[in-house]
């Protein structure tokens, strides 16, 4: 659950000409493999997702009874018709799959996009203010903390109903937390910056302060926490499918594939394998890509 | 030290009572619960006489102060799906879980701590790279997942343990892998973290000069300090284990506390539903608590601070 405390040692020797600011960035982006290689596979999945309807010939929801269970094109039985197969109601495996990245991707975007607005306004508060609304936002993030989420979120969906759309508020209001606790210590330690204080003396408003002077500062550390949470939800919405209470069929959704596979399993294991493989590969790229953030913005990374 | 355990005691007491009523809140005030328990075709004189015979047609408050009395005394009142007490159904399931979080954190610490060490001693080496590897893919399969593949691996294919079910000590080899994975790498790295800290240190150098043996450097000075925080951690990814515990618990039909959870939530039995989470919660809190005293014990700094 807690972020990675292990940095692989930062790019070194880079930026020793004067170039742009931009440039530099983007050397050290490329200097940083894990960045490199998660930034790939990320990339390749959303477009493989924009492109879903021009990268498959099948439609995802089309079934057809008398093509079930096909396996792969490399078994003996598997055919270039469905590459990847077809599922138990005869549905191509590879349009699905498509599709199902479009409902990771955004489910993790919108997530944490929500959980990022509530988290931020509590640390943000909680860190400028200090005192009493610190004390509050503290024992809230505390209780948060104490919830089981898992089981939460499925006495929730349960009541609500699960859906797309259920699933992207319920993570969204259950994610919040690391992003509190980041923008509060990181808000603490700007609070008495001379920039504020300045600002401060030019008699700007508390609202200017927080969201022209000190969110700004914020985007850095704001970015890192968005990856780990989009691939914390992306992961929560894959377990709540899985169990039945997030995605409904026949929407593809790569935890409810492994579901609907999972009693088929021991004859043809590839129906859990392939989905289970793309939703490792998806989470670890974006995990890649929050960790070498992580570094590459640090400032000790700065050369 | 008094004080601050007073004052951690009292928080931890204070977010206990907070999570009672957000518990009993999420399930009381999101529908008619006499309708839910009476079913949709039930008539209005039998739901009326449901909600008088489960005090539903009380205030929420008057509601909650009953619940909340009885709860501390470990009475959760009776199933609406079972004739049984919820505190039967609990007792009857938390061992399993309890079992399975138990040997599934003996796990990860027992792999976690000593690839945590090598990583450290070994910086930058293969080692240490293949510990980072084992620890991103852990946090990148979602544990049903890997939980259905052990399976596959172990059970149908090697053969070597069963596939599902809880009558013997062999059921809870896989679950407890598979929920283990999951907290191993954050022990991991703290472990390695906390290691390269301690290394760095003059009395890790005076050690070395006065020509100890490297192991007994890295296990008996070095370890010593740097494991104070990774047992704290791995008391609250206990804590975490035991709510996560409801997704393996399903895969390998383990009926335990999660198991439990589950079910109850798809036939919306509340009280139960409501007391797991309640009960999870407050092995979470008093995990946590035991964590920061523990911290603050091991800690001289913390030990003098008031």
């Amino acid at each position: 659950m807690t972020a990675s405390i292990l940095t692989p040692s930062a790019p070194s020797g880079l930026a020793l000409l004067p170039v742009s600011r931009w440039r530099r960035a983007l050397r050290r982006v490329l200097g940083h493999r894990g960045l490199l290689i998660g930034g790939v596979i990320l990339g390749l999945m959303v477009l493989a997702a924009l492109l879903a309807p021009w990268l498959t010939p099948h439609d995802p929801y089309a079934q057809d009874v008398t093509q079930r269970l096909i396996p792969p094109v490399w078994h003996a039985k598997g055919s270039w018709e469905h590459v990847l197969g077809t599922d138990k109601l005869g549905r191509d495996y590879l349009a699905r799959l498509l599709f199902g990245a479009r409902v990771s991707l955004v489910i993790g975007a919108v997530a944490a996009l929500i959980s990022g607005l509530i988290g931020t306004t509590m640390g943000v508060l909680a860190g400028y203010f200090g005192g009493r609304v610190d004390a509050l936002v503290s024992y809230v993030i505390t209780t948060r903390l104490a919830m089981p989420v898992v089981l939460v979120a499925l006495a929730l969906a349960s009541l609500v109903g699960g859906s797309l759309k259920v699933v992207i508020i319920l993570l969204g209001l259950l994610l919040w937390d690391r992003f509190a606790i980041v923008t509060r210590s990181a808000t603490q330690q700007l609070r008495d910056a001379e920039f504020i204080a300045a600002a401060q003396a030019l008699g700007a408003s508390t609202s200017y302060i927080l969201l022209r002077e000190l969110l700004p500062n914020l985007m850095g550390a704001l970015t890192v926490v968005a990856t780990l949470e989009m691939a914390h939800a992306i992961l929560l919405e894959s377990t709540l499918s899985f169990l039945g209470l997030g995605v409904q069929p026949p929407t593809p959704s790569w935890g409810l594939m492994v579901a609907e596979g999972k009693a088929y399993m021991f004859f043809q294991p590839w129906v859990i394998v392939i989905p289970g493989v793309v939703l490792a590969l998806l989470v670890l790229a974006i995990n890649l890509v929050g960790d070498g953030l992580r570094d590459v913005t640090a400032p000790d990374g700065r050369n | 030290m008094l004080s601050y355990i007073a004052r951690r005691l009292l928080v931890a007491l204070s977010v206990m009572l907070t999570v009672a009523v957000v518990s009993f809140m999420l399930l009381h005030l999101s529908g008619d619960l006499a309708t839910a328990i009476g079913g949709a075709e039930s008539s209005a004189a039998d739901i009326e006489k449901i909600r008088v015979q489960y005090g539903l047609d009380r205030t929420i408050a008057a509601q909650f102060v009953d619940w909340l009395a009885a709860a501390v005394r470990l009475d959760f009142g009776r199933s609406f799906y079972f004739q049984n007490t919820v505190m039967e159904l609990v007792g009857e399931r938390l061992p399993v879980t309890l079992k399975l979080g138990g040997v599934a954190l003996l796990l990860a610490v027992a792999i976690a701590i000593p690839l945590g060490v090598l990583a450290a001693v070994y910086r930058d080496t293969w080692i240490d790279r293949l510990s980072l590897l084992v620890s991103v893919i852990g946090q990148a399969m979602p544990n049903f997942w890997f939980a259905l593949t052990l399976i596959l691996v172990f059970a149908v294919g090697l053969k070597w343990l069963p596939v599902a079910g809880n009558t013997s000590w062999q059921h809870f080899v896989l679950p407890a892998i598979a929920l283990g994975y999951y907290a191993m790498p954050s022990l991991m790295r703290l472990t390695r973290a906390g290691m390269l800290d301690v290394l760095g240190a003059d009395y890790i150098r005076t050690a070395r000069a006065k020509g100890l043996s490297p192991a007994r450097v890295v296990f008996k000075h070095a370890l010593r300090n740097a494991i104070i925080p990774v047992v704290a951690l791995a008391a609250v990814e206990l804590g975490f284990m035991l709510g996560g515990s409801v997704v393996i618990e399903s895969v390998y039909s383990l009926q335990g506390l999660g198991q439990l959870a589950w079910d109850s939530i798809s036939r919306n039995d509340y009280p139960v539903v409501q007391a797991v989470v309640l009960i999870i919660a407050v092995f979470y809190i008093a995990l946590t608590f035991l964590a920061d005293v523990l911290n603050a014990m091991l800690d001289p700094r913390m030990r003098t601070r008031e």
